[in-house]
């Protein structure tokens, strides 16, 4: 494995993490969105913001990781993204702000009238935030982002692929945060709100599979390259996410509890290794090769120490988080 | 969008204008926010550590309202920085294209470190009901270390581009080789960033300080309240003196290695030896008009001697000078000048405080202190335009100019004016739920002011 190679693995650690956490974080503003009116909506509102406010900003920095590596690592290739995606890129920023300060906010305000305007920002930038981010990946897996940049700045999202990962990235993030929630409102001992997740986490996994198989018939005809190789070198991760998926569906659908969490990351990590596996060589399927972006040696070295000590100071902080925030030693 | 551009110049001017203005406002505004970052969890654990030592509920309500503060400063500060990080790919991508290789780096660091910090900020902030006193006031440390080494790596970075250095150009300019120690630790860095984090010290003292006197002003004398001004006001006040020091020495390092930034802020229109020290005033070319001018002492305090040359804007190339040296000299002088009435006010309260152990009586005391929040903000924002519009036309020092970094992205005049509208949204509506919180705490009144660790306290051995 190349220096570069490395690092292009380091990017999509931090991809994995965002994609898994932040996904979550995400659908949980989802499920806020769709929760109903202020009485029917209390409950599952209260039990997603419980267990959203403690993590959901050291969850959040995993973007930030992602950004830097980017741009250190692949310059280049950061600079074709932006000066394409432009668009969505800007309008999942501006997700971030609303999404962030609704949240922020509505924690803190008092009356019902700020506190729904603050909501609403919340949920509805939970849901646009990915959608944007998710057609930023489409286009990349498409081939739309010419390895010089300045692509053209609609025509290269707003096509049938691009939009359909949109969806699915809102719908993976609904799927996670409702396995999520299930197991937080079991650990709460409501019983009520872990059957009202449970019935959520149904339906999204049924709407992430469904979005996932319109997916690859978008693939085979938009991102031949992509396809081709996730279909053969790929396969494995694949198949490994569909029986992680159906495994997850027969838990739920018995009532059982074990493995929830462990069997829906495993669908969302192969997923997107998977599609790692499916571009490589290629960061800019097909114009830029990872080798061709890389940086300097030096600056890969620094990027692997940089990790080295995010794995060994970052990682046992944020289980020491998760662990708190878990045995409800945070509020 | 027209099929054809028809003032092909023109437009691309603007639209580095645009990108200029949008990036001057958005990091003016997360500035701010991260001077809360920087600073706050070093003065909540001050009054944290009082509250625990000497059982203090007065010093343990203020840590506890503090933290739910920056609760909130913490979360609108994090989606700012976020921002920030979009726009080098939104707005330079040129830039980032070509050096992110080298002083990437530097981002890579800061992003470790604000990492650690945002966990045990939530464990911090999250942890006052079910931590045990001393194990909670633990957990706060790392934000202090964090705080400081984030400011430090991302300042780095900022210096950098003052003072590039640590990587090897081939002929079409690409990067092929990096140092990052060398990027890191290049010569700028040694003032820039200890300048910033004093900055951020006095910021933080200073500004929840005018808060408490404000409300003394109103007549709010209970021990909360001298202990909210006290104990920032000393933090702020102690970081004055040192901060003068760093700058002093700052100006100097300015002076030598970047001369057209020195020479557009004191104003010095001719290189040579016994250079005049003018305050305010407007720069022209011939030049400065209506200000007070001290003989010599400009060279004097760049090289402690009348006899020392400085290098004036006559000798910087025409399309490498500074633009606007009114606004820079005027920035400089402003953030000096309220440095030093910083430093006076703090020689007052010191000899107030060795003669009675008391501030001083007049209301004028107060009345000052209400306004050193609002001004050490304006001496920040000063200090950033000094060393921002100080380098122009130059992104990266000699190597690449600001108009070669900008995108080609149409609609950046557009996306500035949706930028302000969302930030002003954004300020409005962190003032006014920091204004309920600290209403509500008022109308809760004493019944809430109660240990915040009580009904641990007993059960837990802290």
């Amino acid at each position: 494995m190349s220096k570069a190679d490395a690092a292009a693995a380091i990017l999509w650690a931090g991809a994995t993490f965002y994609a898994l956490f932040g996904g979550a974080d995400f659908g949980g503003g989802f499920w806020d969105l769709i929760a109903g009116g202020p009485e029917r909506g209390q409950r599952p509102r209260d039990t997603i913001q419980r267990s959203l406010t403690p993590v959901w900003e050291a969850n959040h920095v995993w973007l930030i990781f992602v950004l830097v590596v980017l741009w250190t690592a692949f310059p280049s290739a950061f600079s074709a993204i932006f000066t394409t995606l432009y668009v969505p890129i800007a309008l999942a920023a501006l997700g971030i702000v609303l999404r962030g300060a609704g949240f922020a906010f509505r924690k803190s305000i008092v009356g019902l009238q700020g506190r729904r305007a603050m909501g609403a920002t919340f949920a509805i930038s939970s849901v646009l935030t990915p959608f944007f981010m998710g057609t930023v990946v489409g286009a990349i897996a498409a081939g739309n982002v010419p390895a010089e940049g300045n692509g053209d700045a609609f025509s290269s999202w707003i096509q049938p692929l691009p939009l359909l990962i949109g969806a699915m990235f809102v719908a993976t993030g609904a799927y996670l945060a409702a396995v999520f929630l299930v197991g937080d409102a079991r650990r709460a001992g409501d019983e009520e709100m872990e059957r009202y997740f449970e019935r959520r986490a149904l339906g999204a996994a049924v709407a992430a599979g469904a979005l996932a198989l319109a997916g690859l018939f978008a693939l085979h005809s938009e991102a031949r390259y992509v396809f081709d190789r996730l279909t053969s070198q790929g396969l494995p991760l694949v198949i490994v996410s569909l029986l992680c998926g159906a495994a997850l569906l027969v838990v739920l659908l018995r009532g059982r509890r074990r493995p929830l969490r462990p069997l829906a990351a495993g669908a969302v990590i192969t997923v997107i290794w998977g599609w790692a596996v499916a571009q490589f060589p290629y960061l800019l399927p097909t114009t830029l090769r990872i080798d061709q972006a890389a940086a300097p040696d030096p600056t890969m070295t620094t990027i692997f120490i940089v990790f080295a000590v995010a794995a060994a100071l970052v990682l046992p902080s944020l289980g020491l988080l998760y662990t708190l925030a878990q045995r409800d030693l945070l509020e | 969008m027209l099929p054809f551009d028809p003032l092909p110049l023109a437009a691309s001017a603007s639209n580095l204008l645009a990108a200029r203005e949008q990036m001057a406002f958005t990091l003016g505004f997360h500035i701010v926010l991260s001077c809360l970052g920087v600073a706050l969890p070093a003065t909540i654990l001050v009054a944290n550590y009082i509250g625990l030592k000497k059982g203090d509920e007065a010093a343990l309500e203020l840590a506890k309202r503090w933290s739910k503060a920056m609760a909130l400063t913490f979360a609108v500060g994090a989606v700012t920085g976020t921002v920030l990080s979009f726009e080098f790919g939104l707005l330079w991508p040129h830039f980032m294209d070509r050096f992110g290789a080298a002083f990437g780096v530097a981002f890579a660091i800061e992003g470790i470190f604000f990492f650690i910090e945002a966990i045990f900020l939530a464990i911090y902030i999250y942890g006052w009901k079910r931590l045990g006193g001393w194990a909670h006031f633990w957990s706060g440390m790392p934000m202090v270390i964090t705080g400081i080494g984030g400011a430090f790596s991302v300042v780095a970075a900022n210096s950098w581009m003052n003072q590039p250095q640590g990587f090897t150009l081939d002929a079409t300019g690409k990067v092929v080789d990096v140092e990052p120690v060398q990027v890191l630790l290049n010569p700028a860095t040694g003032y820039e960033a200890p300048h910033m984090i004093l900055a951020a010290y006095m910021v933080v003292g200073f500004l929840v300080a005018s808060i408490y006197a404000v409300g003394m002003l109103k007549g709010r004398r209970d021990r909360l309240h001298r202990l909210g001004l006290l104990i920032p006001l000393t933090i702020g006040l102690i970081a004055t003196p040192i901060q003068l020091f760093v700058g002093d020495t700052a100006a100097r390092e300015v002076a030598d290695h970047q001369p057209a930034k020195f020479a557009a802020m004191e104003c010095i229109q001719e290189s040579g030896d016994h250079q005049t020290e003018y305050v305010g005033g407007i720069c022209t070319s011939d030049g400065v008009k209506a200000a007070i001018g001290i003989p010599d002492l400009d060279s004097y305090l760049v090289g402690f001697s009348a006899d020392t040359k400085v290098i004036g804007l006559n000798d910087i190339p025409d399309d490498e000078r500074p633009p606007a040296n009114t606004m820079l000299h005027l920035a400089f002088d402003a953030m000096v000048g309220i440095g030093t009435a910083l430093l006076a006010l703090g020689a007052w309260t010191a000899v107030v405080w060795w003669k009675r152990r008391d501030i001083p009586r007049t209301p004028w005391f107060l009345r000052i202190v209400a306004v050193t929040g609002a001004a050490s903000i304006l001496a920040l924002w000063c200090g950033w335009i000094v060393t921002e519009v100080g380098r122009q036309p130059w992104i990266v020092q000699g190597y690449m100019r600001t108009s070669e970094a900008v995108t080609d992205a149409e609609g950046i005049w557009f996306s500035f004016g949706l930028v302000l509208l969302l930030y002003a949204a954004l300020g409005t509506g962190a003032v006014l739920v920091l204004r309920s919180m600290s209403r509500r705490w008022r109308e809760q009144g004493a019944e809430d002011v109660q240990s915040p660790y009580a009904p641990q306290r007993e059960e837990e051995p802290a």
